[in-house]
């Protein structure tokens, strides 16, 4: 058995921002099931929000109010005010460990406008902006030298929380398939978002909501799993992401007849309205016949009048990935472009200092934290405005590190049972490896994929859920005999994807089962039997619990509002 | 829709001993990339096939592998593009152990990164309560260095590390540049002092393959011949990569040809005692099988002119503005 006084599992800008907090005053360790520069926190590309006022008049209530506005009203007000708060102190601290950002002609970090954004607040390097803040912290971490013990290429298995105390986590080493037992004071999880279930993604392969599954089944509710954000700009059937700064830096959307369409959704924000409100406009484009050419299943952002030179300056991934991927030169033609599944609102409930909740009073979990895309603060509602998920891993990932420092010295170290985590965890994966079995992981993955995208996307409704629903309970079936044909332990891809696919078929489930619930229309959450918001009956917080025979128990509760009430959301 | 095997290398230490080539046909849809390729084989043929991937976007480097003998990143390449009479051969990167199949070892790689310090190391007295500021210039200046995403494309191809793995590498060079040419940074005489010295910048052959297979704009033979540059002007001279270029410029700007007996003892330095002694076998060797250059240095005929370009690049450098561009002046 190994052990630390902190965990931290994933090694995004969240778990390594807490890490940085911690390290040289406690024995920390960061797990990752990649390596630390292969987060996904690096795909994040427009920008990162911070009311720097650099460029206009911005400010920090401004921001505030964009994110609570943005979030269609389900954010909790307190935590929206902490983000933004901090967030000027957040991006000057990036700047200062080294990270490259692009300037202005005063020399001071450049500003952009992004959707949602009632001013130029997105400070960016680029357009890979994740990509410089995550190299900026795995710099760090190398500098941290032997003082942070980092395990790459590890993947948890469990998490082990008992009377309600975290006591670690068994994990497995992939090169090796051994299973190991790590025994902690507290542990943390960064574990990004769960986006990989959708056909159409921007999301990594490694997305596929282990934290999040691991914390549920360890008896964490999993709170407003159905807001899931559907980007508006993702690479036709590729579903990769092409920044919202294309927009910003003052791109345009068309539809099959070059018509810039936004001006019949969100006339006074155009192109920078919401995602959630752009996305659902292409969506009825797309539905209505109005799509691009040949299969008019598409629509088009149009860059060239924006020119060769502002393009290859501020937007130099989109043309790259546009080119290599599906062969169009941005310079001169438009880009096919359809919403695509990006960003997971929902996840493991925490409070502000990032201690995740066991139920839905307020109860604590000792020593288990959360922040990042797994968690919910909710700092993002209904509904989460670009560049403010690179801006909650930092500040957040830091309030974590923040309260384990302070919590895990006045902490004991209580009893693991090493023997008995083990022996369920290998249990486990024996199941999956050595029954006699018949069905195939990528068709179960790929009917579930399909199901997702087609019945709880952009739109949704009743039925189609409904019978969602009962494709998911299917292909769970299906997969308790689902066929492991690698036998082999050393890096086993094929498990590892097999238990990820169980995380994904756990995970959906609670998706559709809030997102039936939940009678209303709210930000991502957009059902066409329910197309008006509801504030009476659904102004709070979905918590979804799993009880004893691996089913669920939805419960709720309230939104915390500080300064703003409701109102209707017009762009 | 045309049929494509694919050829690929495979190795699993718990149940091979040696490494074997499996073919698996493919029907390649148009505009599929290599890495859907590969998923489609492990869905549809073989579960058992291994590779890393992550992001599938180009930005997380998971999925650098090697395509008949050269490293690309899977997820961004068309397969349709890498098919050589009808086959297209992949392999795990070179340079580095296999673990499994495509998955080798990448430890060597971060091992080297982590020599050059990675980090920003600004002058600790200036502590601003604003951000550092830095010219647009100043960040385009090292906006081609940061696009690197540690994929081991490079490391993998470079020829030097095929005979040295000492060698700093590539990628870990590249590093140094970014750090090298950040305004921000106070440690750059240090920088440029340490990859100076062996395994750094002077050991890199200029092959080009770094460049030429990096999927990024970082390209590291570039960075690598800007801290050559820099290192030169900065007057870090005391090691044997600079002195074997400065010794290089005096015989060939002397003489018009390379004085091969000089560049030894002047990269090493004529004072060096020890390293004149180790290089007293391979001379001996070379003058016992007739290799060794002329005792005598003779100069070529028209060395003048030789000379009259070192004389103009050197005016060139000096004044960059006022003098004619020395390619336009060497032909008159």
């Amino acid at each position: 058995m190994l052990s630390h006084d902190v965990l931290i599992v994933g090694s995004g800008l969240a778990g390594l921002r807490a890490a940085y907090e911690v390290v040289g005053h406690l024995d920390v360790a960061v797990m990752t099931k990649v390596y630390p520069s292969r987060s996904h926190s690096g795909a994040a590309q427009g920008g990162v929000a911070a009311a720097l006022a650099n460029v206009d008049g911005d400010s920090i209530e401004a921001h505030t109010y964009d994110t609570v506005k943005g979030a269609d009203f389900l954010g909790d007000q307190d935590s929206i005010e902490i983000l933004c708060g901090d967030a000027p102190r957040t991006i000057i601290e990036m700047e200062h460990l080294g990270c490259a950002f692009s300037r202005t002609s005063e020399n001071k970090i450049a500003q952009r406008a992004f959707g949602g954004h009632s001013f130029n607040r997105a400070c960016y390097s680029a357009d890979r902006t994740g990509h410089a803040l995550l190299h900026t912290l795995f710099e760090q971490s190398m500098k941290l030298g032997g003082s942070l013990q980092v395990y790459s290429e590890w993947y948890v298995v469990r998490l082990v929380i008992e009377d309600g105390i975290c006591r670690g986590v068994v994990a497995m080493d992939i090169k090796t398939g051994r299973l190991e037992t790590f025994h902690a004071k507290t542990v943390m999880f960064g574990t990004g978002g769960y986006g990989r279930a959708f056909k159409i993604t921007s999301n990594a392969y490694a997305n596929t909501g282990d934290g999040i599954v691991a914390a549920y089944r360890a008896g964490v509710p999993l709170q407003d799993m159905e807001f899931v954000q559907y980007h508006p700009t993702g690479l036709y059937q590729h579903g990769i992401l092409l920044s919202e700064a294309a927009r910003g830096e003052g791109g345009y959307l068309l539809n099959g007849d070059e018509e810039r369409f936004m001006q019949k959704y969100a006339p006074s924000k155009m192109e920078l309205g919401p995602r959630d409100i752009v996305s659902r406009s292409e969506q009825t484009e797309i539905n209505e016949g109005r799509g691009a050419w040949p299969k008019k299943d598409y629509v088009l952002l149009d860059l060239r009048h924006l020119g060769k030179d502002k393009i290859m300056e501020k937007l130099p991934q989109i043309y790259h990935l546009a080119k290599d991927f599906i062969g169009v030169d941005a310079i001169t033609d438009p880009v096919p472009i359809q919403p695509t599944a990006h960003y997971s609102m929902g996840g493991i409930p925490t409070d502000n200092d990032c201690q995740v909740y066991l139920d839905e009073n307020g109860a604590r979990i000792t020593g288990f934290f959360a922040a990042g895309e797994c968690a919910c603060v909710s700092v993002h509602g209904a509904n989460r405005l670009g560049t403010n998920s690179l801006l909650e891993a930092l500040v957040f990932g830091r309030r974590a590190g923040k309260k384990m420092l302070e919590a895990t010295r006045e902490t004991d170290w209580s009893p693991l049972n090493e023997k008995a985590e083990l022996a369920a965890a290998r249990l486990e994966i024996d199941e999956l490896v050595h029954t006699k079995a018949t069905e195939s992981l990528a068709d179960i993955r790929e009917e579930l994929k399909t199901t997702m995208t087609n019945q709880v996307g952009v739109y949704r409704n009743g039925d189609d859920m409904e019978s969602a629903a009962e494709k998911i309970t299917e292909l769970q079936d299906r997969f308790t005999r689902v066929k492991v044909s690698d036998k082999g332990k050393n890096f086993n891809t094929n498990l590892i994807e097999t238990l990820e696919l169980s995380h994904m078929l756990e995970y959906s489930e609670l998706i559709v089962a809030g997102a039936l619930a939940r009678k209303e229309s709210r930000g991502a959450h957009s059902r066409t039997d329910y197309p008006k918001r509801d504030d009476e009956n659904w102004m709070r917080h979905t918590m979804a619990f799993r009880q004893e025979d691996g089913g669920y128990e939805l419960r709720y509760k309230p939104v915390k509002i500080t300064r703003y009430q409701p109102e209707e959301r017009k762009y | 829709m045309a049929q494509v095997t694919f050829r690929i290398f495979r190795f699993d230490p718990e149940k091979d001993k040696e490494s074997r080539y499996q073919d698996y046909e493919l029907e390649l849809e148009p505009g599929i990339t290599l890495l859907n390729s590969l998923n489609r084989i492990k869905s549809e043929q073989d579960s058992s096939l291994t590779y890393r991937m992550s992001c599938g976007s180009a930005i997380c480097g998971s999925c650098a592998m090697r395509v008949n003998g050269h490293a690309l990143l899977a997820c961004k390449t068309q397969a349709s593009g890498l098919v050589k009479d009808g086959v297209i051969q992949v392999d795990p990167l070179g340079n580095m152990e296999v673990l499994k199949d495509l998955v080798v070892d990448l430890e060597p790689f971060w091992k080297s990164l982590k020599q050059v310090d990675p980090w920003l190391q600004p002058d600790v007295s200036d502590n601003p309560e604003n951000e550092r500021l830095q010219t647009p210039e100043q960040f385009q200046r090292i906006d081609d260095a940061t696009t690197c995403i540690l994929c081991g494309a490079c490391y993998s191809d470079c020829n030097v590390l095929g005979v040295d793995q000492e060698f700093l590498g590539p990628a870990s060079l590249a590093k140094a540049n970014r750090f090298i040419f950040d305004s921000r940074d106070a440690k750059t005489r240090d920088r440029i002092e340490f990859i100076s010295e062996m395994n750094g910048v002077w050991d890199c052959t200029h092959c080009g393959e770094c460049s030429t297979r990096c999927p990024t704009e970082a390209k590291p033979l570039a960075r690598i011949m800007e801290v050559r540059e820099a290192a030169m002007q900065a007057g870090v001279h005391n090691n044997n990569g600079a002195r074997h270029a400065l010794g290089f410029r005096e015989t060939v700007g002397r003489s018009g040809r390379l004085n091969e007996n000089y560049l030894p003892p002047r990269s090493v330095g004529f004072l060096n005692i020890p390293a004149l002694i180790g290089l007293a076998p391979v001379g001996l060797r070379m003058f016992m099988r007739g290799k060794n250059p002329p005792i005598i240095h003779h100069s070529i005929d028209k060395a003048d002119e030789v000379r009259k370009i070192f004389s103009k690049f050197e005016d060139y450098r000096h004044h960059p503005t006022r003098s004619s561009r020395p390619d336009d002046g060497a032909s008159d």
